[in-house]
């Protein structure tokens, strides 16, 4: 097998070379700091370059959405840092977002236009279901044949963007194997991270979320949790560590597994 | 005569309770904040529609989900022999609305009907708080006091139940026993007036007339009870699903304050050029009661203390100290405390605010904004929009925050990211980025 070298493109570059690409890969500090997941920006980059996805990131110019300071009540911050986004934006005559995060996604979604930044706003999840609908991914559904695999709901696609049925379609297009448990879509637990709380203690309480979550998937016993945002991923993952699961089950995102299925 | 003067009494002094306790509620909302406007109104219709009318959102519970939407829509029912009794009492007729016709029969017999269902459901619903211990309705914030309001109120529709169908009975027995025409029809209490065949006519005449007004008096009592009573979401929360957020539920809310304030710094220039304003200083978020909009405080009215918010939030069942409900409670209780006062006296402070001597800090920040809380809730309240309004209240007006969520502010106010790396280091992700060719 050969291998084929990505060079990312980078808007600045682009823009300088006069060319412009149909959508803003928008990595996300996760994305783009935390080890884990830097592993599924890699993973949908190259699904992006599989498909000749006309796309950019921002690089070193990308900066925080402000998500975590505006739940955790600093709208001054979190405005400041929207501002300055959708200055950047204009400067690059941005119409398309694409996200690998439910965060960002909720916030240029829904909140973004309050400041005056209108976009289209797509969420990698929405995109890879459309790619597997369209036939552009023909995904190997032997890779995960006899794998059971489990969906957690990130808070942020879930209930707060209604957004259920498009990881299931992806998820299953894999796997015959999907289990739900017993808490999903709308009704679906936390991870315990959302709103800011990933960068802090939880409160005094008798457990924390995260662990709550697992005996959910416990009881269901997959051998995959698929997640599709960072928190959940760091959560789960810290979950199946505490709970001694690491011999049994295995967290990946979503775009890791379509990856994997196809052999990239 | 006499009996037409009593009743007339009797409703004038319901109307005048009432409007009484409806106006003093009315004037707290002088004290809220504006900032919601109502628009849509075919999509709030809509959702009025589904929410209140379809029950749909008590319906993610089905067995106890089934029981409340019959005691709703048997109200929905019921209220029209209510109307009836009204228009009697006062003109001294007799089943004024038969002019209804066939329609009159259908509403008196789903009446009946529904009379009996709902006595069966409240039965279920005293028996499960009496005996049963169901985790959603304790906590902290359901004092004693929770309880025996629910009770009460729950005995009174029993009663109000029983003495429908009582009358009913009594009704039927009596036209009978007279030969008299049954005007309505009355499937349950057909069959329920054999009780009454042993007595006198007169007897039973006056059965009918003990049932009769201990059924409309009790009402007028019980709907002047409720605006004291979590059973005010009986007016409350069909208009309260009426105002629902019709944003996903993902949305905050934007502070326009702040923008004003942002651009101003984002550009000196502007401050120089905009007007000096001797505006009052506004306040950033939510310390008080009457900090919040009108909208967070009509929420807090119409809250049940269901408790379903609650029984899902995260924080909550996994022992931490928020419970959202308990945030609703305390924003109605704070506001009857201090309302009163403030309608007095526009700056009066009694040293306490609804953050802290009603809600803590720690409450505050155990919220992952899940929004488990404002799917579950049976009438649309939303409960985050406020816990993060308080929040704002806590970091922008007292610099107040735990720790680490300082670090991460001046993390994204210095390197952009919550985190403390390098915005250079943003792109070491593509490094040896391959991709398997087949
Ligand atoms: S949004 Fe906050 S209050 Fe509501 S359920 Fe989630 S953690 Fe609890
Ligand atoms: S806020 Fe809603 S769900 Fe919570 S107790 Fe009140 S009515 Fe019930």
């Amino acid at each position: 097998m050969e291998t084929r070298k990505i060079e990312v493109p980078v808007m600045a570059d682009l823009f300088a070379r006069g060319e412009k690409p149909e959508y803003l890969f928008w990595v996300g500090c996760a994305g783009a700091y935390d080890d884990r997941y830097k592993k599924v920006t890699r993973a949908f980059a190259k699904i992006l370059s599989y498909l000749n996805v006309s796309y950019a990131v921002l690089g070193k110019e990308e900066t925080c959405t402000g998500d975590p300071a505006r739940r955790a009540g600093n709208e001054m911050l979190y405005q400041m840092q929207a501002l300055q986004n959708i200055e950047l934006f204009k400067a690059y005559e941005i119409t398309k977002i694409i996200t690998i995060c439910p965060h960002c996604f909720n916030i240029f979604k829904n909140e973004y236009p309050d400041l005056g930044g209108n976009y289209e706003v797509i969420s990698y999840v929405e995109l890879l279901d459309k790619f597997i609908k369209e036939g552009k991914l023909k995904v190997n559904t032997d890779t995960f044949k006899n794998s059971r695999i489990t969906y957690h709901d990130p808070c942020y696609l879930g209930r707060a963007n209604d957004m259920y049925d498009e990881p299931r379609r992806v998820i299953k297009s894999i796997s015959g194997d999907v289990v739900e448990m017993e808490r999903n879509k709308s009704f679906a637990l936390c991870c315990g991270a959302g709103g800011a709380q990933m960068f802090k203690e939880a409160e005094k309480g008798d457990k924390e979320v995260f662990l709550e979550r697992m005996e959910d998937v416990l009881k269901v016993n997959p051998d995959i949790i698929a997640t599709a945002c960072p928190f959940c991923m760091t959560m789960m993952t810290d979950g199946i560590k505490y709970k001694n699961q690491e011999e049994k089950m295995k967290n990946y995102d979503i775009a890791e597994l379509i990856v994997m299925s196809l052999g990239l | 005569m006499t009996k037409q003067i009593v009743f007339a009494i009797a409703l004038l002094l319901t109307f005048a309770v009432f409007g009484y306790t409806i106006a003093r509620i009315i004037r707290f909302f002088s004290l809220t904040k504006k900032g919601f406007p109502i628009k849509n109104l075919g999509k709030r219709f809509m959702i009025m529609a589904e929410v209140a009318f379809g029950q749909t959102k008590i319906f993610r519970r089905p067995v106890l989900g089934f029981l409340h939407a019959v005691v709703f829509w048997g109200f929905c029912v019921i209220i029209f022999g209510s109307i009836e009794m009204v228009i009697d009492g006062l003109f001294k007729l007799e089943k004024s609305l038969s002019f209804l016709g066939w329609f009159y029969d259908f509403l008196m017999a789903t009446g009946d009907i529904f009379a009996f269902l709902i006595a069966i459901a409240i039965f279920v619903f005293l028996f499960r708080r009496v005996f049963l211990h169901v985790k959603r309705f304790e906590g902290i914030e359901m004092k004693k006091i929770s309880h025996i309001d629910a009770n009460v109120a729950l005995t009174i529709i029993l009663v109000l139940m029983l003495s429908l169908l009582g009358m009913n009975a009594a009704y039927v027995s009596h036209t009978n026993a007279i030969g008299g025409e049954i005007i309505g029809y009355y499937p349950v209490s057909n069959f329920l007036a054999p009780i009454f065949s042993g007595m006198s006519i007169e007897s039973m005449q006056v059965q009918h007339e003990i049932y009769w007004w201990t059924h409309i008096l009790l009402i007028f009592v019980f709907a002047n009870l409720l605006p004291y009573s979590k059973h005010f979401h009986v007016f409350m929360s069909v208009p309260n699903t009426f105002i629902s957020r019709l944003e996903p539920l993902g949305k905050l809310r934007n502070m326009d304050n702040v923008t004003r304030e942002v651009k101003l710094m984002m550009d000196p220039n502007a401050a120089f050029a905009a007007p000096a304003t001797d505006a009052p200083i506004e306040r950033f978020g939510v310390k008080d009661a009457e900090d919040v909009m009108w909208n967070n405080y009509f929420n807090s009215l119409s809250c049940t203390e269901c408790g379903r918010c609650t029984s899902v939030c995260p924080a909550n069942t996994t022992g931490k100290k928020l419970s959202p409900r308990k945030v609703m409670m305390d924003l109605r209780a704070r506001m009857k405390e201090k309302g009163p006062q403030l309608l007095k006296n526009k700056d009066f402070n009694d040293g306490k605010s609804l953050v802290r001597d009603y809600i803590s800090e720690e409450e505050l920040w155990a919220c992952t904004t899940c929004n488990a809380c404002a799917k579950e809730c049976p009438i649309n309240i939303n409960q985050p929009s406020l816990i993060v309004d308080m929040r704002r209240y806590l970091v922008m007006e007292e610099g107040s925050a735990p720790g680490e969520i300082k670090a991460m502010f001046n993390n994204i106010e210095n390197n952009g990211a919550p985190w403390q790396y390098s915005p250079e280091d943003r792109l070491l992700w593509t490094k040896d980025l391959e991709i398997n060719v087949h």
